[in-house]
């Protein structure tokens, strides 16, 4: 689905990323690990051009979006992004977060995209809050509105950006267990995180990047229970106490 | 300060006080809406646009608002050959003056929008100019609607200066009144009430609105 090949981003003299090779497949739920700085959020976000890359190619879906022709707009509306600091627009409800670019990218009409919106909404328990602005949300809510707004663009794959890493610990919970259940049903993932119990339980895929480079990849139970590289091992002793 | 004076001459101060708030209002007005324009080409990513918005914005704020106001009074008729009245080249030359000054305030109201709404805008494909609608210009506004409010403070004042082109504003009529009457004083002090009156009636609205935009955050 997305095949990412000799990847590099350099911020002025910093090589961020350097040589990132790639294959996420259909169904997979892919968690990035590493330490801070290690380039796995500018991985991320290399993926919908959020960052431009410096050199490589990333082909989604047989496009290759990193082409100078190529419409980049069209690729997102199928790639949903979460972020860290939630970023739901503090100007409009939660419905109109939902809607607005189902309405005015897709075209969508607004009763039917006020109809997606609740169900999403329904799914996660807080279609009461459909006509709450994002400020009189928690931040689990802010989140998991995030994630549906994301959604209700029906992607074919969802890249998370730290997504737990601004919630205070009693909320991190009802996030994860949202995109467990998004798993679950088989939604194509890209998470990049801190919680090793979730790449335990729900990752298919580990990814352990430090240096701008993927230095070890494999099942979480033989990333976590038998790491091969000295970084990766240093790491897991250090975030595993 | 008798009263028998403002009796008799009420008018000249209804109206040229009408005059000086038609002349800010519009320049507001015009001013915000070219503003944008000038703000947008400024943050654009082309070079032309980006140079021609600052020199723009450069040239109307290091000159005086007297001399522009000349060259657009002289300038705009043998430029375009129209009728203008005088009061519509005072409009035109308040506008483009306040344009520069309100495109830097939008300017930084649009800079000060944290960049991941953008981001978020841009990641549920949205392309830039419909982020920069329907998420950023309106967020950028709410939060500049108090600095807009004292732009419009600032032209009530400085718009006196079109009362040397002959517009009746409240200044001109003062002026006026002052040869009329041989009385030189009487009239600049109840100009000067009036003016006063207005900005700070306004100035101190705008607090209170700005209390409650606070609030609403």
């Amino acid at each position: 689905m997305i095949k990412v090949t000799d990847l590099h981003k350099k911020f002025g003299e910093l090589h961020v990323l350097q040589g990132i090779n790639e294959h996420i497949d259909e169904g997979e739920v892919v968690v990035i690990i590493g330490p801070s700085g290690s380039g796995k959020s500018t991985f991320l976000r290399c993926l919908n051009l959020l960052e431009y890359p410096t050199g490589g190619e990333i082909i989604f879906e047989g496009t290759s979006i990193t082409d100078k022709n190529n419409d980049i707009n069209m690729q997102r509306q199928k790639m949903g992004m979460v972020f860290q600091q939630f970023n739901l627009f503090p100007h409009m409800t939660v419905m109109e977060n939902i809607t607005l670019s189902p309405m005015k990218v897709k075209k969508i009409s607004k009763e039917k995209a006020e109809k997606i919106a609740l169900d999403l909404l329904r799914r996660i328990g807080l279609e009461d809050k459909a006509y709450s602005y994002p400020n009189q949300l928690s931040g689990g809510q802010k989140q998991r509105i995030a994630i549906v707004r994301a959604l209700a663009m029906s992607p074919d794959v969802m890249l998370f950006d730290e997504p737990t890493s601004a919630l205070d610990p009693e909320m991190v919970g009802e996030v994860l267990d949202v995109m467990k259940k998004l798993a679950a049903d088989g939604m194509t993932m890209v998470v990049v995180t801190h919680e090793m119990g979730f790449a335990k339980e729900v990752g298919s895929r580990v990814l352990f990047m430090d240096e701008g480079k993927i230095v070890e990849k494999g099942t979480p139970i033989e990333l976590f229970n038998s790491p091969k590289h000295p970084r990766t091992q240093d790491f897991l002793r250090k975030v595993l106490y | 300060m008798d009263l028998e004076f403002i009796i008799k001459y009420h008018n000249y101060f209804i109206n040229g006080t009408l005059i000086t708030l038609l002349v800010s209002f519009f320049g507001v007005i015009f001013g915000v809406i070219l503003g944008v324009f000038l703000s947008l080409m400024k943050l654009s990513k082309n070079s032309i646009l980006r140079i021609f918005a600052a020199s723009y914005i450069e040239l109307v704020r290091g000159t005086p608002l007297l001399v522009q106001l000349f060259l657009v009074y002289y300038g705009v008729p043998m430029v375009i050959p129209l009728p203008f009245s005088r009061l519509s080249l005072g409009v035109i030359a308040v506008s483009l003056n306040s344009a520069a000054y309100v495109a830097e305030i939008i300017r930084a109201g649009i800079q000060s929008i944290d960049k991941g709404q953008m981001e978020a805008a841009r990641s549920l494909g949205m392309p830039h100019n419909m982020a920069m609608r329907y998420i950023i210009i309106p967020q950028a506004f709410k939060n500049i609607l108090p600095a807009l409010a004292n732009e419009f403070i600032v032209l009530i004042k400085e718009s006196a200066i079109i009362s040397v082109v002959g517009i009746h504003d409240l200044m001109y009529n003062a002026d006026t009144l002052r040869g009329i009457t041989f009385k030189p004083f009487s009239p600049l002090i109840y100009a000067t009430l009036i003016y006063f009156f207005i900005t700070f009636t306004l100035s101190k609205l705008i607090g209170i609105a700005e209390r409650r935009l606070r609030a609403g955050d």
